[in-house]
């Protein structure tokens, strides 16, 4: 039968939808200070686009909520946050496991790299996840677009905070 | 006699009068004092082990006066959701059947299987309750792919390697020689993709009880209420079925989707006895779209074997079906009863033989969805035969003319297991080819390519078997009811009638239809005669609707009331004109005695019988009203002709379907207004199957075609200006000489588009559905 696995694989383009994404942003701070701020929750907070809270509960763990939208489906989530591979001030990757009640949940896995380009810091990520619930049954179609928007968002306000300082 | 409202006449919709003015009454129009408002809490994972589950929170909140989970109705002995129809493997064993508790208890394995159910005063108050029932769950691994879920990992305890039942039909002997005999073979690969019913209505249930009686009424979206009141009963403990009354009142379609016995209204009776409130649930469309039993998911290698000239010699069909994460009511027989016995199509393919493997994945329910198994065989045949005309070098027509079993030949006895009555497949091609201009295709499609426009043309000539059904050859092959049909015609006092079917309107115009039957036979007023459906407490018993059988066994057991009611009337009529029996004739709703011109109507006959002065009582009963339950002897074969002619824009691989011929056989009809209407409906959907539908679980088994957003339905502008036209073998074996047209419109039409898509392409295949972007990459040969 691997002959309609084969079929069906390559026409139903849209089955087996997981959300990958990448980026790079260059940061207009050294790296050490960019590190630093990435694992401050208060700015984390400020950062994140519909953020209530962020708890530091420890260097490798991260409680927060937030309220997001993914096309109609609105919804209060908690997520947590694990980091690995820890290895300052140059990368660590990040389990994420969000919540949100009975609209569903996601959970993915981010890389994060920091390279040291002049006075600036280049920042790369990569990201897999997927979601389940209402958010698969709604929104799948919409979650890379919105996956994209959230992290712009993020890292846009992210550099704003040393936006002065150029 | 043709009258403006008899046999045969286009009489407008009795129901239509309240249904376009808002004035239905459908389950969720419901309402009773004091009623609570149920939500169920459904599971996002696909798979997973059910650690606990706490409904302290919901329980504190303000509204909600109950909250209970599978283990509370396990406790009070509420049986699982049953399978009606046991099919047997190859070496003789019964099938599958994994426990389907109708709220879960241990495991969870589909998204959207009810967990939990919140009761509160308000459906507000239901919904943040639900919101606050929380559970942990242990994530195991899913089987969502069907080709590779036989030896995944396996989800039900009792079921190794997740297979329900490995099933065979015909002689594989007999048909592996006609393939070495072969002078051709012919094979394909075929996907029949998954669908969701989409009722307009969706389903839902208010459940009742009165404690001083216990009597239990269930209001409820079913196409069938005497056996969801058997179901409900006898296998899952709700109540004693005496004490238990179904009501299914106005329902906004089924497709097949309402036959089945669901969660949610096992839930909700249950529990309104044990509050003794009333309970009300709606489906929201989500709910639907995760909760309602599925259709088709079908992967087929399927390969006819031919002589040169095209003579089909045998064919060899194997198929995977998807049977979800557990069995809904009728799930088995669908891939196997209703899909393996009609591989023969209206060909005298010597020999046959049939293969098919169910198994579970963790996805929801499939089960019947118009059609049931004949859109399936239908595809394989129909595409099968086209596919070797045009390897053959042969005309789709000729090659099937050369094959079609001839009038001559019934009944025609099938190598897989049925006996066709009558038939005549040449009169329906021939005079569809007619309707569609074939002589004209070749330059229709040079016009279209000056256009820059590809055309294609494609036939199919499906058969079904339909008017579902001997009871006794289903229960021979594992059906676990019978299916006649029960009717009961009341005369009133002053000669209206009152008709009770055990059959169900959820769309079909029964009350019509039936009407049309009785008045026409008793020679009343249309307008005086009522059709009453879907109430255990009303009529004596049914089966229900599905299988285009309402008509054939329903409306041959009104016939045969009615012919008792007319008996009786004679009888009464020869006291009343003082003659005899034998002397007395009856037309067009009036006795009268042979050679004389003494006669009266039948209404006055009525008044004699409840008002018995002048009456023989001695030998005959006041009263004037008689019940009939008929079981056919056989199946019923409508049969036909689609033909299907596209245009693709190669720049965009946008299909346009520019024609459309349905050249149908449904014996004797009744009203060809509402024939046209199923036909119409029946054929947006099998296109929809075509180029537009398609249900898709992600690999990590959630459904991301769960909303309009992303599920393509069929819109008008999708569809073209049907032609529909008939012809007429009257059925052998019953009353009405009527075959069924509830499904043929699907059964037929999927196969004729992608003939004639694949035509259009010039590919062997294109998978369903032929949305734009699937047409682009078959044109790239991708």
């Amino acid at each position: 039968m691997e002959d309609y696995a084969r079929v069906v694989d390559r026409f139903v383009g849209f089955g087996g939808r997981t959300l990958e994404q990448s980026g790079q942003y260059r940061i207009p701070a050294a790296r050490a200070v960019v590190w630093d701020a990435l694992n401050d929750a208060d700015v984390l907070a400020a950062c994140i686009e519909g953020c209530e809270s962020v708890t530091k509960l420890s260097d490798h763990r991260f409680d927060a909520n937030i309220t997001a939208k993914l096309g109609p489906v609105k919804t209060k989530f908690k997520a947590t946050i694990e980091v690995s591979d820890r290895n300052p001030p140059q990368s660590y990757s990040l389990e994420v496991s969000v919540k949100g009640g009975m609209q569903g949940f996601g959970k993915g896995r981010a890389e994060v790299e920091l390279a040291e380009d002049q006075n600036a810091t280049l920042l790369s990520y990569r990201v897999e996840g997927n979601v389940g619930g209402k958010l698969a049954q709604m929104g799948s179609r919409l979650i890379t677009a919105a996956g994209r928007k959230m992290a712009d968002g993020f890292f846009s306000k992210f550099s704003e905070r040393w936006a002065d300082t150029i | 006699m043709t009258s403006e409202t008899g046999i045969g006449a286009a009489v407008k919709r009795k129901e239509d009068a309240r249904f376009i003015t808002g004035a239905g009454h459908y389950t969720d129009d419901i309402n009773q004092p004091g009623q609570l408002y149920a939500v169920f809490v459904r599971s996002m994972y696909p798979r997973a082990e059910i650690r606990s589950i706490d409904v302290s929170s919901a329980l504190a909140m303000e509204g909600v006066v109950a909250a209970y989970t599978g283990a509370d109705l396990a406790a009070d002995e509420i049986g699982d959701l049953p399978c009606g129809w046991m099919v047997k493997s190859k070496d003789g064993s019964d099938m599958i059947q994994p426990p389907h508790p109708p709220v879960a208890v241990s495991v969870v394995n589909y998204v959207g299987e009810p967990y939990a159910m919140v009761v509160a005063e308000t459906l507000q108050a239901a919904r943040d309750g639900a919101e606050a029932v929380t559970a942990d769950f242990n994530e195991l691994p899913v089987v969502v792919d069907l080709a590779s879920a036989h030896g995944a990992d396996q989800i039900h305890e009792a079921a190794p390697g997740n297979q329900c039942y490995d099933w065979e039909l015909g002689d594989r002997e007999a048909t592996d020689a006609a393939f070495a005999s072969a002078d051709h073979v012919t094979s394909l690969d075929i996907v029949n993709n998954r669908l969701i019913p989409n009722a307009m209505e969706p389903r839902a249930a208010v459940g009742m009880y009165e404690a001083a009686t216990g009597n239990y009424t269930l209001y409820t979206t079913s196409q069938n209420p005497h056996l969801e009141r058997l179901i409900l009963a006898a296998f899952v403990n709700v109540a004693a079925e005496s004490k238990l009354r179904v009501v299914s009142p106005d329902v906004g379609g089924g497709f097949g989707s309402k036959i089945f016995v669901y969660a949610e209204e096992t839930a909700v009776i249950w529990a309104a006895g044990k509050l003794a409130r009333a309970i009300k649930w709606r489906a929201d469309r989500s709910e639907s779209f995760l909760a309602d039993a599925h259709g088709r998911d079908h992967l087929t290698k399927a390969e006819l074997a031919l002589k040169a000239d095209g003579t089909f010699v045998g064919l060899r069909v194997k198929t995977v079906a998807n049977m979800g994460a557990y069995l809904s009511l009728f799930a088995s027989s669908v891939p196997t009863y209703l899909y393996g016995t009609l591989l023969a199509g209206q060909y005298r393919t010597p020999a046959i033989y049939v293969e098919v493997q169910s198994v579970f994945t963790n996805t929801a329910p499939v089960d019947a969805y118009r059609g049931a198994g004949r859109p399936e065989a239908t595809y394989v045949v129909e595409r099968l035969v086209e596919t070797a005309a045009r390897e053959l070098g042969k005309d789709p027509a000729d090659i099937r003319r050369l094959n079609f079993i001839q009038p001559e030949d019934f009944p025609y006895e099938t190598p897989v297991a049925l006996t066709y009555d009558t038939g005549d497949y040449d009169a329906s091609l021939k005079k569809a080819i007619e309707l569609i201009g074939y002589d004209g295709f070749a330059e229709r499609k040079a016009s279209s390519e000056a256009n820059g426009k590809k055309r294609g043309i494609g036939f199919s000539c499906y058969i079904e078997a339909c008017g579902l059904a001997p009871s006794q050859v289903a229960l021979s092959l594992g059906a676990g009811v019978g299916l006649f049909e029960s009717a009961e015609v009341r005369v009133d006092v002053t000669g209206s009638v009152s008709v009770m079917t055990g059959c169900h309107s959820h769309g079909q115009g029964h009350e019509t239809t039936f009407a049309q039957i009785v008045s026409d036979k008793l020679g009343i007023p249309f307008e005086n005669v009522d059709v009453v459906h879907g109430d255990t407490g009303r009529s004596d018993y049914g089966l229900g609707t599905y299988g285009s059988r309402s008509l054939v066994v329903g409306g041959s057991a009104i016939v045969k009331a009615t012919d008792k009611v007319i008996a009786k009337s004679r009888k009464i009529a020869a006291h009343m004109l003082e003659s005899t029996e034998e002397n007395v004739d009856f037309e067009e709703g009036t006795f009268s005695v042979t050679d004389s011109n003494q006669s009266i109507t039948f209404p006055e006959v009525a008044f004699s019988a409840y008002v018995p002065g002048n009456y023989p009582l001695d030998e005959l009963e006041p009263g004037l009203s008689e019940k009939a339950f008929y079981d056919p002897e056989n199946f019923t074969y409508p049969a036909g002709a689609h033909i299907c002619e596209v245009e693709v824009d190669p720049e965009t691989g946008k299909v346009e379907i520019v024609n459309f011929v349905a050249v149908d056989d449904f014996g004797e009809i009744i009203n060809p207004m509402i024939v046209a209407g199923q036909v119409h409906g029946g054929l947006a959907q099998g296109i929809g199957q075509a180029l537009l539908e398609h249900a898709i679980y992600d690999e990590s088994g959630q459904l991301v075609t769960g909303s309009y957003m992303d599920y393509t339905m069929p819109r008008a502008d999708d569809m073209p200006n049907f032609v529909v036209d008939t012809t007429v073998t009257p059925c052998t074996h019953n009353p009405l000489g009527a075959k069924g047209c509830g499904e043929a419109g699907a059964i037929g039409s999927t196969a004729a588009v992608m003939n004639a898509l694949t035509d259009a392409l010039g590919v062997v295949d294109v998978p369903m559905p032929a949305t734009p972007e699937t047409v682009w990459r078959a044109m790239e040969g991708e």
